[in-house]
């Protein structure tokens, strides 16, 4: 199983969301999170002065799925996530080592 | 006593309090790092008790009791003899003293805008105190309570000088020796909450109704004309902001034309009682451009945190109004005509002295003041407490709970 988070721009979340559906990926956790990668932030102005703004809000995205839907499961992130311009953000893939779900106590893929 | 007038005025006072609280509060408290909203909120509010207190001990006395030139006595001090029935004017006495007493909580108000996220709470309270009967009983004396300024003939219908001139240059000063927020002027964190900034900013505006034509004392004609110009100032300003922005960074911004609106307000205001409508269009417009390149003097070339802009919106437009009406009075654009005996250039040069003498007492008188507030309670809070904000390490409160 695979563990992967998504940084993605926040109004994005809504086809990635869909995206994910197609794929019956049938839970994940979302975070209002801030940060910055190569774009560094941006600039406002309030009243002619420059604002550098160096965290900029994002969506954290988790999902766990089963090894075999893992690459297509990145690629409909970045598909659904992609505009070419700086700031779409990141996919991270981690080995999950266990899942157990609350209610039932199942473990494994059956409990994804 | 007139019945008509007396009804004007009190509805006044109360749109006038209603300026301070909750508008100036909100307008400023939007300004600041979500870190510092509430203790913006308290030092509005805290003001508008303390000072209430002091002009009912001593202010009012100071400011409209007989006396001399520079200062009035103290034989209405706690009220002493004025009862119920005594009148000023037409209206009661009382009634004069209440919409004076919410001017009186309203200009150093305005000085909070100075000195937010890194003043002790305690120097608020000090400095507040000492500069209402140091710096604002006198010059309201100067103008409105008979002193030297009303002899001379100089012209302030509600308070260029006396409210935003003395608030403005005063601001401009304490921010200096306290110095700037922890990032000025280049690492700063933009104002939390544009939306609550623009809420106070529509209540000063409904509230500047009462200041301004309020402040004709009747329930008339003048105070007709002094709403109208007052509202066509503030719109043409708060249209001139928003087109600067534009054109200088391509997009019009909230925070921009609320700020206009201010500006436009503020720069009527001596003129309100004196110009006509399209005096109100040239004060809005000259407001709104003079006060847009003032903020970038002071915060950039100046490098003085007056963090909230006191000085650039307040004592910058307060001055111009003030020079603006010399000539806007005038017949020929409109105005209620210049006092018999005075042209444009004798009136200007009455204006002009009013500036200069109202802007050097402010800063000697808060000078003064700065050195004795440092004595006792010290200027500003640690760097600790300021990276903390002060609505939890001055007032154990937080403005946000999740």
């Amino acid at each position: 199983m695979k563990f992967i988070t998504a940084i993605i721009q926040p109004y994005k979340l809504d086809v990635v969301r869909e995206a994910l559906s197609e794929l019956n990926i049938e839970g994940m956790t979302v975070t209002e999170v801030r940060g910055y990668g190569r774009q560094g932030g941006h600039t406002e102005h309030y009243r002619g002065s420059e604002y550098t703004i160096q965290y900029v809000p994002k969506i954290k995205l988790e999902v766990a799925v089963a090894d075999g839907l893992a690459e297509r499961t990145v690629d409909a992130i970045q598909n659904a996530a992609q505009t070419g311009k700086i700031g779409d953000g990141k996919v991270f893939v981690l080995d999950l080592e266990s899942v157990m779900r609350v209610r039932t106590g199942e473990t494994g893929e059956a409990a994804l | 006593m007139d019945g008509a007038n007396t009804a004007w005025i009190l509805t006044s006072t109360a749109l006038v309090l209603f300026m301070t609280l909750p508008g100036l509060a909100l307008f400023y408290a939007g300004l600041v790092r979500s870190q510092n909203v509430l203790s913006v909120l308290m030092h509005c509010f805290s003001i508008a008790c303390l000072m209430s207190v002091l002009w009912l001990v001593l202010g009012y006395s100071l400011a409209f009791a007989d006396g001399t030139s520079w200062i009035g006595g103290l034989q209405k001090a706690f009220l002493s003899n004025v009862g119920k029935d005594a009148l000023s004017g037409d209206i009661p006495e009382t009634v004069f003293f209440m919409f004076q007493m919410t001017f009186a909580i309203i200009t150093p108000a305005l000085i909070v805008g100075a000195y937010p996220e890194r003043i002790k709470f305690s120097a608020v309270l000090l400095f507040s105190a000492i500069w209402l009967i140091l710096v604002y009983a006198p010059v309201t004396h100067w103008i409105w309570g008979g002193g030297w300024l009303s002899d001379m003939g100089v012209l302030d219908f509600a308070g260029g000088l006396v409210v935003h001139l003395t608030a403005g240059a005063s601001a401009l000063l304490l921010a200096r020796h306290l110095g700037g927020r922890r990032g000025f002027p280049h690492e700063l964190r933009p104002p939390h909450n544009p939306g609550m900034t623009m809420a106070g900013a529509c209540m000063l505006w409904v509230g500047w109704f009462g200041f301004n034509a309020g402040s004709a004392l009747t329930a008339s004609g003048d105070a007709g004309m002094a709403m109208l110009v007052t509202h066509i100032s503030a719109a043409t300003a708060s249209l001139v902001w928003l087109v600067i922005e534009w054109v200088k960074f391509g997009k019009p911004s909230l925070i921009g034309i609320v700020t206009g609106t201010i500006a436009g307000l503020a720069t009527i205001t001596p003129a309100s009682g004196f110009v006509g409508p399209i005096g109100a269009l040239i004060i809005g417009f000259a407001g709104g451009v003079v006060c847009y390149y003032a903020v970038g003097i002071v915060k950039q070339k100046l490098k003085i945190d007056d963090s909230l802009d006191v000085f650039a919106v307040h004592g910058v437009g307060g001055a111009l109004g003030t020079l603006l009406v010399a000539f806007l009075v005038d017949t020929s654009f409109g105005g209620a005509g210049l006092v018999e005996g005075t042209t444009m250039g004798s009136q200007f040069m009455i204006q002009l002295i009013g500036i200069v003498a109202v802007l050097v007492w402010s800063l000697i008188a808060t000078f003064v003041i700065i050195q004795i507030v440092k004595a006792i309670t010290g200027l500003r809070v640690s760097e600790e407490e300021e990276l903390e904000g002060l609505d939890i390490t001055a007032h154990g409160e937080s403005g946000y709970n999740l």
